[in-house]
């Protein structure tokens, strides 16, 4: 496969796990902000979740006040900023319209249609798309890609880089998410272990979608320990950091065994399997949670110039 | 007023090839036909065939207005066309063949050395190279106009990269899809070959080096190109990868490609650039879509380019003329398919009647194309002839004139109902091993009443086209 071919496909995901990842931070955003008496109102809250989403920089510059609407059109509808629903479902089209070949009918009609969609919405008055409905459809519109991508894609080395795609972004995206309790939690100390942590934690859960089976995994008391353990090492827990690098390992061992040669990446995402599968949540707690995403990030990071070397760049001999 | 011959109703009666038609669109209420031509465009939109014209703004995601009513040739009709087309197509590979070589047809005085050696589109750098098979032109678009129930004229030839057979492809589909009636009714042929056949034609012109089934691959300006549809498209049929210059690279006397298994040999490269563009190192350095080198290793025979730089000297608007003078040299045979007459700005008796009979004439650039920079005589003001008829002056050179000519019409959807609209037609012919030619092609509509323009960025439309079984 053409590495241009390989990089579209890895970007195209990318761009659609982030699209939903920018709709899963404005929900955690809008629900928190439902509580009354959060730290200094809701300002804090949404500070925090811009802080997380890396763009608290821009929105200011170009926004001034973290006001709802003003949040929502930025994590929305902004073509200015490259981590918007709109510019990733852009990006993500473009992507796939490069290698429209590579793709079957239905991945690309859904694509084509999300993007058709998106115009829709962006036509319409500010009234009309309510943040809920903004949210459910972005998340309705990437299951349905995904759904495509899974029910009709040949399993070949395509689908390998749109899944290291997927899941490389979704490990950065979670451990994004799950830094925000950190940085709405920062300000005040006092607030660790009363009951607006938990309502705080419960709240990223149902973002992640994970509220439910959260129950169901741990019976139910609501700790933020458990939390933890569910969203980083609990290998059930399909946005888990620990299922997202799995899934990593999986896609580039199919791509070393069909190519007949291991990689440099292969050997960096093994490592980081193998240090998460030995550690424990306590030991999260005590490097601090916020220092152990940050690091995780890092990693993360790393490991997708590996993957780019590796394959992208088409420089391998 | 002009008359124009109608393809289906000719002086009050149907002509046999659109009997079965004629019966379908009678049985066929408005409501439906509305029914079914929202029903094509969204087919058209889903499958994402847009077309977006440069310059122009707007949506890039236009489409081609798609025309459901079928134009129709008879088996016997169409056995005239195409032997008329391969005959061209045979004539003009020789003639690139001749003037890269030896010259002979200039030599004998045959065809002027000054329209050939300086023209822009000859290529230098081409001399003495002798291509595989010795063929320069393997896509030849012959561009053809009706006049009367025999009268067919060949407007232009289209010898480098011609494009929109992804629309005679797709138009068939789509048809298929709307009304599996028709096809079941009249005896049409497929058009669906024609991938296999360009396959075929572009694995027969392997490079001398080549050892193995030959590695083919498209190379694209990329997807901001109005015709990227088009290459992807064709890439998928043939199940070769579509690259960009970015892709390749040269290395030793071969060319390669990058891939996630590492640099995989390519053999065939069907380019849809222009030969300005296809390498920094021989043509234009400033190009960012070509490949630095490749020129090197198509002069050793490492790799076949197709169709080959400086093809398009035999599709210049001057050289047009000569060739029926080519098929006469080349073939020692008569043009099956008649020129449309031509007069030459560059000659000074020519001029001189242009000058004086604008308002009847077509006045195109000689390089031009996509109906921009032309002037059509009857359909302007008089300030649109005078402004052009100064540019004119300024540059005779640049221009040719034709006659205004009667085009043939075929009934098109219009908003009003059905009514004649003016067509053209563009075949696709494959030259390799042997010279390939599937029974279709494409059909241009000028949907504006009137006009004659055809063209898709001058609200030209397009129409699937029929070759009945004998």
């Amino acid at each position: 496969m053409l590495s241009r071919t390989a990089a579209n496909l890895f970007w195209l995901a990318r761009y659609m796990e982030r699209a939903e990842t920018a709709a899963r931070f404005l929900e955690v955003g809008g629900r928190i902000a439902l509580l009354p008496n959060a730290g200094e109102g809701f300002r804090n809250e949404w500070e925090a979740l811009l802080r997380a989403a890396g763009t608290s920089d821009a929105f200011a510059r170009k926004y001034g006040e973290p006001v709802q609407r003003n949040i929502e059109s930025h994590l929305f509808f902004d073509n200015d900023n490259p981590s918007s629903v709109a510019t990733c479902i852009r990006c993500a089209r473009e992507n796939g319209r490069i290698v429209r070949t590579a793709l079957t009918t239905q991945v690309w009609e859904a694509l084509n249609t999300a993007h058709a969609e998106l115009q829709e919405i962006e036509r319409q008055p500010r009234s009309q798309t309510g943040l809920t409905r903004l949210t459910e459809w972005t998340m309705r519109t990437a299951a349905l890609i995904r759904g495509t991508v899974d029910a009709t894609l040949l399993r070949n080395d395509g689908y390998d880089f749109l899944h290291l795609g997927y899941h490389l972004e979704r490990a950065d995206n979670t451990a994004r998410l799950l830094d925000v309790k950190y940085f709405v939690l920062l300000p005040k100390v006092e607030f660790v272990g009363s009951g607006l942590d938990n309502y705080q934690w419960v709240t990223l859960l149902r973002a992640l979608s994970a509220h439910r089976a959260y129950h169901w995994a741990y019976g139910g008391e609501v700790t933020a320990a458990k939390i933890a353990h569910f969203l980083i090492l609990n290998p059930q827990c399909p946005r888990a950091l620990i299922s997202s690098v799995q899934g990593l390992n999986a896609h580039l061992d199919r791509l070393s065994r069909g190519y007949g040669r291991s990689s440099p990446a292969q050997s960096a995402a093994r490592a980081l399997l193998g240090e998460m599968a030995e550690m424990s949540v306590e030991q999260v707690f005590e490097e601090g949670l916020h220092e152990y995403l940050s690091r995780f990030i890092v990693e993360i990071a790393t490991l997708g110039a590996c993957i780019h070397d590796a394959y992208l760049s088409g420089d391998m001999r | 007023m002009q008359t124009f011959f109608d393809e289906m109703n000719d002086q009050g009666k149907v002509r046999p090839p659109y009997a079965r038609l004629q019966e379908w669109l009678a049985a066929m209420p408005a409501e439906l036909r509305n029914l079914k031509q929202a029903e094509a465009e969204a087919l058209f939109r889903r499958v994402g065939i847009t077309f977006a014209v440069y310059g122009e703004g707007g949506d890039p995601d236009r489409l081609i207005p798609f025309d459901m009513f079928p134009r129709v040739f008879s088996a016997q009709e169409w056995m005239r066309l195409e032997r008329g087309i391969r005959q061209r197509a045979k004539a003009l590979n020789a003639f690139l063949a001749d003037v890269y070589d030896r010259g002979e047809i200039i030599r004998a005085g045959r065809i002027p050395a000054r329209l050939v050696y300086l023209n822009e589109a000859y290529e230098p750098a081409m001399a003495a190279i002798r291509p595989p098979r010795r063929v320069f032109s393997h896509i030849v678009g012959v561009d053809l106009v009706r006049t009367g129930p025999d009268a067919f004229h060949v407007l232009e030839d289209n010898c480098r990269t011609p494009s929109g057979v992804s629309y005679m492809l797709e138009n068939r589909e789509i048809m298929m899809r709307m009304f599996p009636d028709l096809f079941r009714e009249n005896r049409i042929e497929p058009v669906d070959g024609y991938a296999e056949a360009l396959r075929r034609t572009l694995a027969s012109v392997a490079p001398e080096k080549c050892d193995r089934d030959p590695t083919i691959v498209i190379l694209t300006p990329g997807h901001f190109n109005s015709a990227y549809y088009e290459h992807s498209f064709l890439a998928d049929l043939m199940g070769v990868e579509l690259v960009e210059g970015q892709d390749l690279f040269v290395e030793g006397d071969r060319v390669w490609m990058r891939t996630t298994e590492g640099p995989q040999r390519v053999d065939v490269i069907y380019r849809r650039i222009d030969d300005p563009y296809l390498d920094p190192l021989c043509f234009r350095p400033d190009s960012m879509l070509g490949v630095p080198g490749l020129m090197d290793v198509y002069r050793s025979g490492g790799v076949t380019i197709c169709s080959a730089p400086g093809a398009g000297v035999a599709d210049d608007k001057a050289v047009y003329t000569y060739v029926p003078e080519m098929i006469r040299f080349y073939l020692g045979e008569e043009p099956i398919l008649p020129n449309v007459p031509t007069w030459q700005c560059a000659k000074p008796e020519d001029m001189k009647h242009v000058l004086a009979h604008l308002p009847e004439l077509v006045v195109k650039e000689v390089h031009g194309s996509g109906g921009y920079g032309m002037l059509v005589g009857p359909k302007s003001t008089r300030e649109q002839i005078e402004a052009f008829r100064a540019r004119l002056i300024e540059r005779p050179d640049n221009y040719i004139a034709q006659p205004t000519l009667a085009l043939s019409t075929v009934p098109s959807f219009v908003e009003e109902g059905v009514a004649p609209r003016h067509v053209d037609l563009r075949p696709y012919c494959l030259v390799g091993e042997r010279i390939e030619l599937v029974p279709g092609g494409l059909t241009r509509v000028a949907l504006r009443d009137g006009s004659l323009v055809v063209n898709s960025s001058q609200g030209g439309g397009v129409k699937d086209t029929w070759v009945l079984a004998e």
